[in-house]
């Protein structure tokens, strides 16, 4: 079983209006931060789209395996990518941007990495599909879509080629 | 490319496959990136406990792995024999059982004796075994033992490799093994009685790299065609159009004893400047896993010369150090049988 959650022009429209909420709401200095792996093409989208508005957004990634509230406990992960944030996050307006938000327990990582580059004066959270399930008190400021998807179905999110959406479908 | 870690312990690098290298030095890839934050620490191994016990006196290994255990938030401890009860005459097996009962998760592991490692990580495995608790034995890592292995410093070499060859060899930096993969390395210097020569060797030898020892007739090691190695007893040959040139320690006890005859014919016959370098490539690494006898074995001109990796070598030590143990206390599961 697979149903459409987001078509591909409902994506782009989405980012375009994401990219002028943050804007509006958010205050420079900013910075974009795409949390590994599948926020990093959404926070690229956003920051070429706040630039066509004229706003030039530093981009930068956070990988949260080292972060994971299992991390000692769960079996090493075989891989871990290079975080990288080249801007100044003190005193800054960061918005963390993820591509699904369920438990929100990547997001707590990813707050807790973002902390070790600096305090920046307001942490943000960006997400294009949220799927309900949260199992922490963390809500996010902007929003693509938000869909109730059941535990027992699984979100795929595809960028590229002509397959272009997101779907959900039935854990098989 | 997911490489995957699979043994218990990191007792060498004799019997490790590919992968296992991979995913070490794919690990030490996020690691070394840590190392250079504001924040140098993240909580990984938050509640875990390392103790490194050195049974010989070592500065640069021990605090590089006190401060990749710190960097990863887990609780270190620093054990040398000079302050233990091996002075009142207990034994290897029951320091390590009394330091395991404390409920260590890493065991890191400096002897003098060769196998230490391997018999503590046996020994340990089999007291698990035994327990009705389930309690999980302590991993072992060897950070050298007596004429054996130094795996951590076999790994932390060919990290630095890998990063200097993706640069010049114009690959993304963390692209896989391809960057150091056929290297001519050669090793010059007291080979017979270096680990670092031996986990070297086993090292590059999985990668297809072509290694050169190159030592005076009386410090080769009798076992040397088991490592897969070219031998020269002159240090141009073996140097000639070399990647890599790696510089050994010699260490004065031996030339003072009857290997040797003197300080300064051995720095005039083996000693390597930036003359001798001109038989290598042009482009050629030089690395010294250090402490160095500055005007012995390397002239000062190259230790600090642009060709020289001694200092990127010590940083790389960190963050490999940092993987080792990430690799090895994450990892949750008891003993199996023969799994040592």
């Amino acid at each position: 079983m697979k149903r459409a959650l987001f078509s591909s022009d409902e994506i782009d429209r989405a980012i375009a209006r994401i990219a002028l909420e943050i804007l509006e709401r958010t205050r420079a200095p900013r910075g974009l931060v795409g949390i590994r792996r599948g926020g990093g093409p959404v926070a690229e989208l956003l920051a070429e789209a706040m630039s066509k508005a004229g706003a030039t957004t530093p981009l930068g990634t956070v990988d949260i395996a080292l972060y994971r509230d299992d991390a000692a406990s769960a079996p090493p992960d075989p891989k871990i990518g290079p975080s990288r944030i080249d801007f100044q996050v003190d005193g800054a307006d960061v918005i963390l941007v993820d591509d699904v938000l369920q438990t929100a327990r990547t997001v707590r990582a990813a707050i807790d990495a973002l902390l070790d580059w600096g305090r920046p004066r307001r942490i943000w959270l960006a997400s294009l599909l949220d799927r309900g399930g949260r199992e922490l008190p963390i809500a996010p400021d902007f929003v693509g879509r938000a869909i109730e998807v059941s535990p027992s179905e699984r979100v795929a999110l595809i960028w590229t080629g002509t397959e272009r959406g997101a779907w959900a479908e039935t854990k098989g | 490319m997911s490489a995957r870690f699979q043994p218990r312990h990191l007792l060498g690098i004799e019997g490790l496959a590919q992968s296992d290298v991979l995913a070490l030095l794919d690990g030490a890839e996020a690691f070394f990136e840590v190392s250079r934050r504001p924040v140098r620490k993240v909580p990984t191994l938050r509640g875990k406990t390392i103790i490194n016990v050195f049974f010989e006196a070592s500065t640069r290994t021990r605090t590089s792995f006190e401060l990749a255990g710190k960097r990863l938030s887990a609780d270190v401890v620093n054990i040398s024999a000079s302050t233990s009860s091996v002075t009142k005459g207990e034994t290897l097996a029951d320091t390590m059982a009394t330091l395991e009962a404390m409920r260590s998760d890493v065991l890191v592991i400096r002897h003098p004796a060769s196998g230490a490692a391997q018999y503590v990580a046996e020994k340990l495995d089999a007291m698990a075994l035994a327990r009705p608790s389930g309690l999980d034995a302590s991993r072992v890592v060897n950070a050298g033992d007596g004429l054996h292995e130094h795996p951590t410093q076999a790994l932390l070499d060919a990290f630095t490799m890998r990063r200097h060859f993706a640069r010049t060899r114009g690959a993304a930096e963390s692209d896989g093994p391809a960057s150091f993969e056929g290297l001519t390395v050669a090793i010059c210097g007291d080979v017979s009685h270096s680990r670092v020569a031996r986990s070297n060797a086993h090292l590059l030898n999985l990668f297809g790299c072509k290694v050169r020892f190159a030592a005076p007739r009386t410090l080769l090691p009798v076992d040397v065609e088991s490592l897969g190695v070219e031998v020269f007893d002159r240090v141009e040959p073996a140097i000639e159009g070399a990647d890599v040139v790696m510089i050994l320690r010699i260490q004065r006890e031996r030339i003072e004893g009857a290997l040797l005859p003197s300080m300064r014919e051995y720095a005039r016959t083996f000693g390597i400047g930036e003359r001798t370098m001109r038989a290598a490539k042009p482009d050629a690494l030089v690395m010294h896993p250090g402490p160095m006898n500055r005007g012995v074995e390397i002239s000062a001109d190259l230790a600090d010369g642009k060709q020289s990796a001694v200092l990127d070598q010590v940083e790389a030590g960190v963050a490999v150090r940092m993987s080792v143990l990430y690799h090895l206390a994450a990892d949750p599961g008891l003993p199996r049988e023969g799994s040592t």
